[in-house]
């Protein structure tokens, strides 16, 4: 929990001065819709932790969100129910997600190297697929991310259930300890009994299950699908990985600090929009964000803490 | 606890406080949006311009069409690009502009429809939307006007005429383009060829038409296998920047450019469309003599014209409306509510240092 002190107090800090800036900036609206456009990214975050926690990295999630909102839009558009063409949608995406765990175990492969490619495959498909085109959603099915419910909008309240099932798993299951165990040590975990690659497998195939549902709120927001949508998406999504506390080298998860991250990154975003901060300025503001986090997260806060602290608090 | 907190949170908000000082930009106002609340611009129309990209020196002459104009049609304007120019990334300046309280968000699309669903959200709010220099084809209903660059059934003519005048209107030319399947190329490529058959131009023989992909590298190689291939070509017209620019580098090479040491019977003439900045070099140098591109100032001048318009509700995004813009002509809103701001200028020796795009 200590961890997400920082991003929550920053969450604040940036609320503060979005106001101080912008006399239209906190407007509950504005802020949920504009959140909203980025649910995607913040849901693929939460199997993005397994991921990175187990030490690996997929770089191929934006690639698959495109592909398989490219599929099943094309599948719609052919005459397939809606209910059974987005429950389709989703089982490509676990697919695509379950293909890459399989090739990195497989080949015991970097998962660098084998998600790059995939990253290229999934969206050279979607394009050989669409071509230049785009495919328009039945209309039956646009729109969930203007739909609310509790005040907030489907995507969003989708991204929190997401992130409550992602932390207990995280943190209470034996899945989840295995996970930290292989990205700890793999070599120590393979040893203790932990089935290394299973874990893998079903971190990848998790996380395209998640892709795929992305890739159907996407389709609904947008009304369409092509191939060339969310592009640099992955590194978006690895920043809010980061930024939450997740170490990148593995074995240390927080999937909440990656939902804090998400409202934090978000909020920043607007704050940046209304005050009209020019593209260089945001791009290099989320970059510093990016960085201090790094470096928040490796400080010894301890021996700082105990340096500041008046002698006569200090322990002896 | 409270020592760590102030510790980490300091250098973060000074330096989120400081960039945003620094970049915070209002043009035609003085003053910074933090204090200058919506309602407070009078009667000042208030337009944003989304262009496709940022750092893009074109947009930069587009929006100098709304900065010198501002004054004149009681504009208060500023932009805003996307930090990336991928289909959807406009979305969220889109949504932003609108919260900012804009009245009129004029927009160079990435995309022909992605963006459909956001702009009939922020219409719904009361802002005119204005699409300029490109549109969304196909999505038309989901803006009110177009705004674009020149006509381009002019082009195929004008870039004709422009090397047969170098030529004298005779001899062996080539066509330099950029991918075979880029609709504007091949429908300028069509006009020029129709051209040709104008009994004016009957001893211009079009001989190849060669794509340079809008490659640098292949765009050399193109021209060079063109020069080998046929010893008597007199005249290239390349209609894409990138193109030119790179058949402009190669003519100096060989020194083949009319005038240079190896010219043979009079010199390689070439010519096209391409931005003056690209083109500098080359034109003082005498490589290339004449060349054509509309001026994206004329858009920005015409959308924020309409933008004021619009807004007071003064003119109707009807076709077939006409209008005066002081000092810049009459105009008409043409078929699918779109509207030419303006003409190919071609730029010689003389006027290219008045161009800094």
């Amino acid at each position: 929990m200590r961890r997400n002190i920082l991003p929550g107090l920053l969450i604040v800090l940036v609320a503060v001065i979005g106001n101080r800036l912008s006399p239209n900036f906190l407007d509950f609206a504005y802020l949920r819709d504009s959140a909203t456009l980025v649910a995607e990214l913040g849901l693929i975050a939460v199997g993005m932790n397994f991921i990175i926690t187990s030490g690996n990295i997929d770089l191929s999630v934006g690639s698959n969100m495109v592909l398989t909102a490219c599929i099943t839009a094309k599948f719609m558009v052919g005459g397939m129910p809606a209910p059974l063409a987005l429950l389709l949608g989703v089982g490509i995406g676990t697919l695509l997600g379950w293909l890459n765990g399989v090739l990195i175990t497989y080949f015991r492969a970097p998962s660098f190297l084998i998600t790059v490619a995939t990253m290229a495959m999934y969206r050279g498909a979607a394009k050989a697929l669409l071509g230049p085109q785009s495919v328009k959603a039945p209309s039956g099915i646009v729109g969930i991310d203007t739909q609310t419910f509790a005040g907030l909008t489907i995507p969003l309240l989708i991204l929190l259930v997401t992130a409550s099932i992602g932390a207990f798993v995280m943190q209470k299951t034996i899945f989840g300890s295995w996970v930290v165990a292989v990205g700890s040590n793999s070599r120590t975990a393979l040893y203790s009994g932990v089935p290394v690659a299973r874990v893998v497998r079903t971190s990848y195939t998790l996380t395209g299950f998640i892709c795929g549902i992305a890739a159907m709120l996407m389709l609904s927001r947008l009304g369409l699908a092509r191939h060339d949508l969310a592009m640099g998406s992955e590194l978006d999504i690895i920043t809010i990985v980061v930024v939450g506390g997740t170490a990148i080298q593995g074995g240390a998860a927080n999937v909440i600090g990656s939902l804090l991250a998400f409202i934090l990154i978000a909020l920043l975003r607007s704050v940046m929009g209304v005050a009209n901060f020019t593209a260089e300025y945001q791009m290099t503001i989320i970059g510093i964000l990016l960085i201090g986090m790094v470096l928040a997260n490796r400080l010894p806060l301890k021996l700082i803490l105990q340096k500041l602290r008046p002698k006569s608090q200090r322990a002896p | 606890m409270k020592t760590r907190l102030h510790i980490l949170s300091l250098p973060i908000l000074a330096m989120i406080a400081i960039s945003g000082c620094g970049s915070t930009k209002t043009d035609s106002g003085s003053k910074p949006d933090a204090s200058t609340p919506s309602a407070s611009s009078g009667t000042k129309t208030k337009i944003a311009f989304i262009p496709k990209s940022a750092g893009n020196p074109y947009f930069a002459r587009l929006e100098s069409g709304f900065k010198s104009s501002a004054d004149q049609f009681g504009v208060e304007f500023t932009s805003q690009a996307p930090t990336t120019a991928d289909a959807t990334s406009q979305i969220s300046v889109i949504k932003d502009q609108a919260q900012r309280g804009e009245e009129v968000i004029v927009l160079s699309p990435n995309s022909p429809d992605a963006l459909n669903e956001t702009l009939d959200q922020a219409s719904a709010k009361g802002v005119v939307i204005i699409t300029a220099d490109a549109d969304l084809t196909g999505n038309e209903s989901h803006r009110s006007i177009g705004v674009l660059s020149c006509d381009f059934s002019t082009i195929g003519p004008e870039q004709v005429e422009l090397l047969g005048a170098l030529i004298g209107y005779e001899g062996e030319i080539a066509i330099l383009s950029a991918t075979s399947d880029a609709p504007n190329q091949n429908a300028w490529i069509e006009g020029m060829k129709k051209t040709l058959t104008d009994p004016k131009y009957s001893k211009m023989k079009l001989v190849e038409v060669v794509y340079g992909n809008d490659e640098p590298q292949k765009s050399t190689t193109e021209t060079e296998a063109l020069i080998t291939k046929h010893p008597n070509l007199r005249g290239i017209i390349a209609p894409t920047s990138v193109g030119l620019a790179a058949a402009a580098q190669v003519l100096s090479q060989k020194e083949l450019a009319p005038g240079a040491k190896n010219a043979k019977n009079g010199g390689l003439v070439l010519t096209g469309l391409g931005t003056p900045n690209e083109l500098k070099k080359a034109v003082k140098a005498g490589t290339v003599a004449k060349f054509q591109l509309w001026d994206p100032a004329d858009i920005g001048i015409v959308a924020s014209y309409l933008g004021t318009q619009l807004r007071a509700k003064k003119l109707e995004a009807k076709v077939g409306t006409k209008f005066e813009i002081p000092g810049k002509g009459s105009f008409e809103i043409k078929d699918k509510n779109i509207v030419i701001a303006g003409k190919l200028v071609t730029f010689t020796k003389e006027n290219i240092d008045q161009y800094d795009f």
